[in-house]
């Protein structure tokens, strides 16, 4: 299991990546995806949609279960990885290569919030 | 999936400690320690449709049954007729019904002589089963023996009758001629039962064995490329199959007539009466029981409600099959929704389609 240190976490799984221009890339952990088992279907939101930090904006769907994706941030989302809704089981293969969709954040603060990945790992 | 004990412990198989060495990620089920999976449970699945996989079933609980009401008393018992099983090792699938004709399990039972029985039961439900046979021992000379002292393999696949012989050549002998849903006892083997049934739509064995060598017997069926598969792999086979499952597909509150059983109720007999039988000859079906196919994205889930146009219906057990690339389901719907009929299905904030099906999707590697 990996947990680059580059990137911050919820505790509630998601990982977040601030790119060079200020937009964020959101997944799910490899701990996550792990947990999962195989991942066979992702219901990503709309883009364009306007999302509140800690609201329901995704499903990932795994043989076992349908696990709710929450937003690690308030903001606008700008894209939505759709060679991953195509290809779900690639969330398994690297939850860090397969984003799921990437935010215009509207409140930067939020991120501090977030956990690094020791605070991340300590929570399982 | 009922917890007869929140509060105890989960038990532990003989097969524990192998499915530790076997990289088994371990899950509380019905009470039990088990193995979900052990890696990626759609590689198991397709272990089983193309190849060879085994499962530990050992949570499941054998019973003994002798005496001379033997007959008698399981013809009371059970909604199936065992008068029918005239073949030694035979067996018969039934549901063991409650007054009220509610399923209080389903279940396997062996006949080797007219005395002499074997019946499996639910791990989940073994002990109120256990309970409620002994309740109606009374009258019948006949006696009920607990076997924890067994356990069971059930190895499945296209290959895997032929690799459990590499594993025990000294068994084809005694086995390669059993029918389906026939069993052997060898009595060299130490009274192992191998019975060629399972719960997967494959060919292939069910091993009854002492508990003290299941260990090795494991280890040997591993070595000769039967892959361990866990509860996951077990479920979407078994749904693929269009088998039902206790606690899901069927419960107390559900007549078998309800969760397409109809065909294990054996009626022929009128003088027979068997419990629940005077219930059920008055019920009206309500419901039918079918296969849903999903048409667009998504998954199909236990409890999601079923739009048709004679009214609503609920998905009992849904899941993705690994083998149609697909969602299926088993769903109760209103009686006269016609195969072949689209329906919508609410999932989260969405209706979605679905088209009805016979309740069989995939057997012996194919597409049903």
């Amino acid at each position: 299991m990996t947990t680059p240190t580059n990137l911050k976490y919820a505790a509630s799984h998601e990982w977040v990546k601030t790119e060079a221009d200020g937009t964020l890339t959101i997944g799910v952990s490899d701990h996550a995806q792990e947990a999962l088992g195989d991942i066979v279907f992702l219901e990503l939101p709309a883009v364009g949609r306007v999302i509140k930090a800690g609201e329901t904006v995704a499903v990932i769907e795994s043989v076992k279960a349908a696990s709710d994706i929450y937003a690690p941030v308030s903001g606008e989302v700008i894209a939505i990885n759709d060679a991953a809704v195509d290809a779900p089981d690639s969330v398994n293969a690297d939850a860090y290569a397969a984003w799921l969709f990437k935010v215009k954040p509207s409140n930067m603060s939020e991120l501090d919030s977030l956990l690094d990945a020791a605070a991340y790992t300590a929570t399982f | 999936m009922s917890h007869p004990n929140p509060a105890a412990a989960p038990q532990r198989t003989p097969l524990f400690e192998s499915h530790l060495a076997c990289h088994g990620k371990m899950v509380d089920f019905a009470g039990w320690e088990m193995p979900i999976n052990y890696g990626s449970q759609i590689d198991e699945h397709h272990a089983v449709r193309n190849d060879a996989g085994m499962f530990d079933v050992s949570h499941m609980c054998a019973l003994d049954l002798t005496g001379a009401d033997a007959t008698r008393w399981l013809r009371h018992l059970l909604a199936n007729d065992v008068a029918k099983l005239t073949t030694p090792g035979k067996a018969l699938y039934s549901c063991m019904l409650n007054d009220e004709a509610g399923v209080i399990d389903d279940l396997i039972v062996y006949y080797f002589s007219a005395d002499h029985f074997r019946i499996v039961v639910n791990a989940g439900t073994a002990d109120k089963d256990i309970a409620w046979m002994q309740s109606h021992l009374t009258g019948f000379d006949c006696a009920l023996k607990v076997r924890r002292d067994l356990a069971m393999i059930a190895v499945q696949g296209p290959n895997a009758r032929e690799k459990f012989w590499q594993a025990f050549p000294d068994t084809r002998t005694h086995t390669e001629s059993l029918m389906v849903f026939q069993g052997a006892i060898l009595a060299d083997r130490k009274n192992w039962l191998v019975a060629r049934t399972g719960y997967t739509g494959e060919d292939g064995f069910e091993i009854t064995l002492p508990a003290d060598e299941v260990a090795v017997v494991w280890q040997a069926l591993v070595d000769a490329g039967i892959k361990p598969c866990g509860l996951g792999a077990r479920d979407t086979l078994r749904l693929e199959a269009g088998m039902n499952l206790y606690g899901q597909d069927m419960d107390e509150t559900v007549s078998p007539y309800d969760a397409g059983l109809k065909w294990t109720v054996d009626t022929k007999d009128a003088a027979r009466n068997f419990i629940g039988q005077l219930v059920l000859a008055t019920r009206r079906c309500d419901y039918q029981f079918s296969g849903l196919l999903m048409l667009d994205r998504g998954v199909l889930r236990a409890h999601q409600k079923v739009i048709t146009l004679l009214g609503e219906g609920e998905i009992t057990s849904g899941t993705f099959s690994p083998s149609l690339n697909q969602s299926i389901a088993l769903a109760r719907l209103p009686a006269g929704v016609a195969i072949g009929t689209e329906v919508e299905v609410e999932i989260r904030d969405k209706k979605l389609k679905a088209r009805v099906v016979k309740p069989s999707f995939v057997r012996h590697g194919k597409p049903v």
